[in-house]
């Protein structure tokens, strides 16, 4: 079975990918398998300057997932570069540096300091966190600040750029067509979606950043919806992300149009999800009579019929 | 690290809204005193974090208190109910060469120190443990200790139950003069002991989301300003190092 994807700046042996925010930087779960199994990884957001992240708690449950509030928490990109990055140029996988900041031109700064950095395959931009209160999903809920800091990192970046879409827009098509049009390779569609939860006992919310990102199979239904409009409003591959546990979720988003998937909380309760799902993907491709991983994208969409 | 099939043997009430658990799991086989398991509760997607307090051969025993709606879910699970169980997770107690500690817990902060108390006593060390409670009727693990032959010292903050007062209260009344403290229990108890001594460790208690070092959902600050994660760096840190 063809697993392969060719995407912008990245040859993936599968479609797998560990969404940011769930990976660190891939030393935790090196020492639970072979890390040269995935198709690539996306390490933890990347900032100018160290972040402490938000108050605890920062993480509740909900029915089908859970919300989080880490709040960008990193060492800083020098940090980053200097002493993450390297472990992972002994694995064969395609890694994806996540950038965010709190500006624009943040955003900039940190892509040229990681330009030339051999390990990295494509950056992927993080317009779309809702748990900080500067930069993150501010920018991403608006098509003109959306293509501008696509547009700036563009500029600065040796690698392609992907652009991680939040779903709390009205049209998350006008958001895709305006930062394909700003030049992204690719976007990767959905980040968290905005939510909260309170406790009865205390009457105060349960986060310590009061609200927080859902994520888990719950959203899933969100962000099938979300691929397939975009997938019919962009020509740029999409990249499926939101409540994957299993390869059957994987082919419900490449049948709405990704070309290959990230799965995030998953790998939060199933350390071993992502190969497992690696695992299951041939034989689920093979029950739907499919040949490959490339014949099932964009199945669903209405052109394709 | 294993995620592991779990079957339970027996789930008992054992003070208010406080309940043992026993599982059959290998697991136990390698968890150390002070370590945790992640156990998964039917129709919950996180799984929730609950200290070792007991091991034998391949039964893991888990008290916990309902604390919401997944605790409460789990509280209600029979014997013979399968579910599993990730871990043994995070760094435990330290077992040292100390002639003389003194083990502290406070309500569900108690039962890891079961198993920490067993392993100083099979150290040679003399042990004293001191147990902290609201109420008479939250009070456990009594027996449990008077099994490994030490005598608990039992406080209630409104004195239902043995000293009237805090841990702290409980080690004076009863003389003991151990520098050496292993603390589990809520913040304010950790504070207060952290401020009374400066040997040993205290176990941290945080919301989770893996348990294994990934999310940073229970990142809390060292004394330099570092971040730790309470899952991964802990949950027992050196006494004074983590900013509580």
């Amino acid at each position: 079975m063809d697993l392969s994807v060719q995407l912008p700046g990245l040859n993936l042996k599968n479609p797998i990918i560990p969404a940011s925010g769930t990976f660190q930087f891939g030393r935790e779960f090196a020492m639970l398998y072979d890390l040269s199994v995935l198709g690539g990884c996306c390490v933890k957001s990347i900032t100018l300057e160290e972040r402490l992240g938000n108050p605890l708690p920062r993480i509740a449950e909900a029915p089908g997932g859970m919300i989080n509030a880490i709040g960008l928490q990193n060492r800083g990109v020098d940090f980053v570069r200097e002493k993450e990055l390297p472990f992972l140029e002994s694995y064969d996988t395609e890694v994806i540096a996540n950038i965010a900041g709190a500006s624009i031109e943040e955003y900039a700064e940190v892509i040229r300091r990681l330009n030339g950095v051999d390990v990295i395959k494509a950056f992927e931009l993080n317009i779309s966190c809702p748990n900080v209160s500067a930069g993150g999903m501010g920018l991403g809920t608006n098509p003109e600040t959306a293509a501008e800091v696509t547009r700036v990192a563009k500029a600065a970046a040796d690698k392609p750029v992907y652009v991680k879409l939040t779903p709390n827009v009205t049209d998350i098509t006008a958001i895709a067509r305006a930062v394909e049009a700003a030049g992204a390779d690719g976007i990767v569609v959905i980040n968290t979606v905005p939510a909260m939860r309170i406790d009865l006992r205390t009457a105060k919310p349960v986060l310590g950043n009061v609200t927080g990102g859902m994520s888990g199979p719950a959203i899933k239904p969100i962000a099938i919806r979300a691929v397939y409009q975009c997938a019919q409003a962009v020509n740029i591959p999409i990249i499926g992300c939101g409540g994957i546990t299993c390869a059957e979720d994987v082919l419900e988003f490449l049948y709405a149009g990704a070309s290959a998937v990230e799965i995030g909380s998953e790998n939060l309760v199933d350390p071993w999800a992502c190969p497992r799902i690696i695992e299951e993907l041939p034989a689920v491709l093979e029950k739907y009579r499919l040949g490959s991983v490339k014949e099932a994208t964009g199945k669903a969409l209405p052109k394709a019929q | 690290m294993k995620d592991t099939n779990a079957i339970v043997l027996s789930n008992v009430r054992i003070a208010n809204d406080v309940y043992k658990m026993e599982l059959r799991t290998d697991i136990a086989k390698e968890a150390k005193p002070g370590q945790f398991v992640q156990i998964t509760v039917p129709g919950f997607y996180l799984r929730r974090p609950i200290s070792v307090s007991w091991t034998q051969d391949d039964v893991l025993t888990l008290v916990f208190k309902i604390m919401g709606e997944g605790t409460a879910v789990l509280s209600k699970l029979q014997p013979g109910a399968e579910t599993s169980v990730l871990g043994p997770l995070g760094q435990g107690f330290p077992v040292t060469a100390e002639k003389e500690v003194v083990l502290m817990g406070g309500g569900v902060g108690t039962p890891p120190m079961l198993k920490t108390a067993k392993a100083y006593l099979d150290a040679g060390a003399k042990v004293d443990v001191v147990l902290g409670f609201n109420t008479a009727g939250d009070v456990f693990y009594v027996d449990e200790f008077e099994q490994l032959g030490i005598t608990p010292v039992v406080c209630t903050m409104d004195g239902s139950a043995g000293v009237k007062g805090t841990v702290l209260d409980g080690v004076k009344s009863a003389g003991i003069t151990a520098d050496y403290v292993l603390a589990c229990g809520p913040l304010p108890m950790l504070r207060a002991i952290s401020s009374t001594y400066t040997k040993g460790y205290v176990s941290l208690e945080s919301r989770m989301a893996c348990g294994f070092g990934v999310c940073n959902g229970c990142v809390m600050t060292d004394k330099n300003g570092m971040a730790v994660r309470v899952c991964k760096n802990g949950p027992v840190f050196p006494i004074g190092k983590v900013v509580l």
